[in-house]
């Protein structure tokens, strides 16, 4: 079996005397999906902080292409190949589709100038690549929908060539419909060979796209599976309990009948 | 099925048109017009200069015309700066005393110093360039907004005007700039003027028209112009995907003191003399210009040509109304109004541009 892509060993972080992750190992293949799941405070967020080179490890291992590393930046996770898109950090509304696509590496011509054609071909091509069909770049981003944001912003990730994708809560604030669309682009992503990180609290979101999956509890690991190794209603039960169920259920409903 | 946000009717009407091409057909043109900041501006411009047009005699004539140019044109000069500013999310309260500031800087180098008026004004660009600096240095280390850091700077600039002035030469003016060295050559480039048609025009309407090309180039045509829009209307978005955010902002806090020493240069070139409290009360005027031309108040929208068409309605209003004889009182309502529709319409559109949210 080859290297995994990342690799985590009993890592763990603390904050002060809190323990915000504790002992947690798991791995991110090529071509494969590793969900996070767990519920508020669970230590989601701080793992993937780590990934993304927003926090250090302080115990454990943190092995990228099989090499030991300890990003001091997001840029250095970045330049690595490990893109995160944060559900609400991911594009500025106000500008265009194209423009939001090459911020921060924008195409120039004679040194300086913005190549506005380039930007919106590669753009346009980049999206269709994906599966999103767009007929005009120029508009705002702001009038999509959060679901073709997410997707523009993963277009953008697997444009310039990361080979991780960190997806923090993707789907969270999106309808069931609009949810599904994000989940087909991350299997997308998934198929043209990223390793992904799919960070939720929503096993119905999880389990359809997920190869493996990471149960956090109040910062320690509930557990690890691969796909083969749990089902639906077992990660489900796992993931809640009680009141929280009920809901789910509910949510469940949604699901099946859309 | 959940619904995350209390949906209006235009997104529920979203979710039953499933298929695609459908909505981006609708889209299309009336979009495409609309989302142009500047439009707004340029249909009022329109209004007040048909307007005033009509309704006076010398409004229209060559000498009616350099007239209101010359007075939107030193205004529209601050005004692209201010609004490059307001588009990367920023305010400058201090513009306005900035063009007193490096016009007494000046001055009082040339004239109290005896130093030649070039190296006058290239010591008073250095001092311009490093207030705004300063500004935009304190405004992102501290995290304050800039409204409350640049009022700061706005009253030290002011205190200092008239106390350096007092102090120096006694009053609260500084005059004599005719009888120094370099005075003739300096003005040819900033307070000259050229001919038209037998009418003498100001150099600063030139000033004016270069500089907004160059703003507008900048902000549709290059990167750095990408990373305004991208600071002013995300800046923690813009900041995950590499954009020097603090790089940028301090750049544009320095392009507006940068404005504010060409205006200052222009006008103590022009007149040989400048008072302490000159250009208080300005700023406002700036924004009022931006606002006009289509920028947002919360940044990351608007135009460089917008706000220079702001500065032109300004110009012609001010100059019309007293062509057409009124008493100047009614230029604040004027500009009241003015205002207010201004927002209105920029409001309507950002609601229209930011549409879909789910």
């Amino acid at each position: 079996m080859s290297t995994p892509l990342i690799e985590v060993r009993n890592i763990g972080k603390t904050y002060g005397n809190v323990i915000a992750l504790r002992d947690v190992s798991t791995e991110v293949r090529a071509g494969e999906v590793t969900c996070v799941l767990g519920d508020n405070g669970a230590g989601k967020s701080t793992l993937i902080k780590i990934l993304a080179g927003v926090h250090q490890h302080d115990q454990g291992e943190f092995l990228f292409e099989g090499k030991p590393v300890r990003f001091s930046s997001p840029r250095e996770a970045l330049d690595a190949g490990i893109a995160t898109v944060y559900q609400d950090l991911a594009v500025v509304p106000l500008m265009s589709v194209w423009r939001n696509f090459f911020l921060g590496a924008e195409p120039k011509k004679f040194g300086f100038m913005l190549d506005g054609r380039k930007g919106r071909e590669t753009t346009k091509r980049a999206l269709a690549e994906m599966g999103i069909d767009l007929r005009d770049v120029e508009q705002p981003v702001g009038t999509l929908s959060g679901g073709e944001r997410q997707c523009v912003a993963i277009a953008r990730a697997v444009h310039f060539g990361a080979k991780v994708l960190i997806l923090d809560e993707p789907t969270a604030a999106l309808g069931v419909k609009q949810a599904g669309v994000v989940l087909r682009y991350v299997a997308q992503a998934r198929d043209r060979g990223l390793g992904v990180v799919l960070i939720t609290h929503n096993p119905h979101h999880a389990y359809p796209v997920g190869d493996r999956f990471l149960l956090l509890k109040r910062g320690a690991p509930l557990g690890n599976y691969t796909k083969a190794e749990i089902t639906l209603a077992e990660l489900t039960r796992q993931m809640a309990g009680g009141a929280e169920l009920e809901a789910l259920e509910h949510e469940l409903r949604g699901v099946q009948t859309s | 099925m959940t619904t995350p946000t209390s949906g209006s009717g235009q997104e529920s009407d979203r979710a039953t048109t499933s298929t695609k091409d459908e909505r981006v057909a609708s889209v299309s043109l009336t979009n495409r017009l609309i989302v142009r900041p500047e439009i707004g501006a340029a249909l009022g411009a329109l209004v007040v200069f048909l307007f005033f047009s009509v309704i006076t005699e010398q409004f229209l004539t060559l000498s009616g015309v350099a007239t209101w140019l010359d007075d939107a044109s030193t205004l529209g000069i601050m005004a692209i700066a201010v609004a490059l500013l307001m588009i990367g999310g920023e305010f400058d309260l201090s513009a306005g005393v900035m063009t007193a500031s490096t016009a007494l800087v000046t001055a009082l180098l040339a004239t109290q110093a005896g130093l030649n008026v070039w190296l006058a004004l290239l010591l008073s660009l250095v001092f311009a360039l490093a207030v705004g600096g300063f500004n935009g240095w304190l405004v992102m280390r501290t995290g304050l907004p800039s409204f409350i850091v640049t009022l700061g700077t706005f009253l030290a600039l002011q205190g200092l005007n008239l106390g350096v002035t007092r102090l120096v030469t006694g009053t609260v003016q500084v005059s004599g700039m005719r009888a120094t060295e370099g005075y003739e050559s300096a003005g040819m480039l900033f307070a000259s003027t050229f001919s038209i048609g037998g009418q003498p025009f100001r150099v600063s309407v030139l000033w004016w028209i270069l500089l907004t090309v160059i703003a507008a180039f900048v902000l549709v045509k290059t990167r750095f112009g990408n990373w305004i829009f991208a600071v002013g209307g995300a800046p923690t978005s813009a900041r995950a995907v590499g954009v020097p955010l603090v790089r940028t902002k301090i750049l544009l806090f320095m392009t507006t003191a940068f404005a504010g020493w060409v205006v200052g240069s222009i006008n103590i070139l022009r007149f040989a003399s400048v008072q302490a409290n000159q250009g208080i009360g300005l700023e406002l005027q700036f924004i009022i210009a931006a606002v006009v031309g289509g920028c947002l108040l919360t940044g990351g929208f608007g135009s460089a040509v917008g706000a220079a068409i702001g500065a032109l309605i300004f110009g012609m209003a001010r100059q019309g109304i007293v062509y057409a004889q009124w008493n100047s009182d009614w230029f604040m309502l004027f500009l009241g109004i003015m205002l207010l529709s201004a927002v209105l319409v920029n409001n309507a559109l950002r609601r229209r541009a930011e549409r879909v949210r789910r």
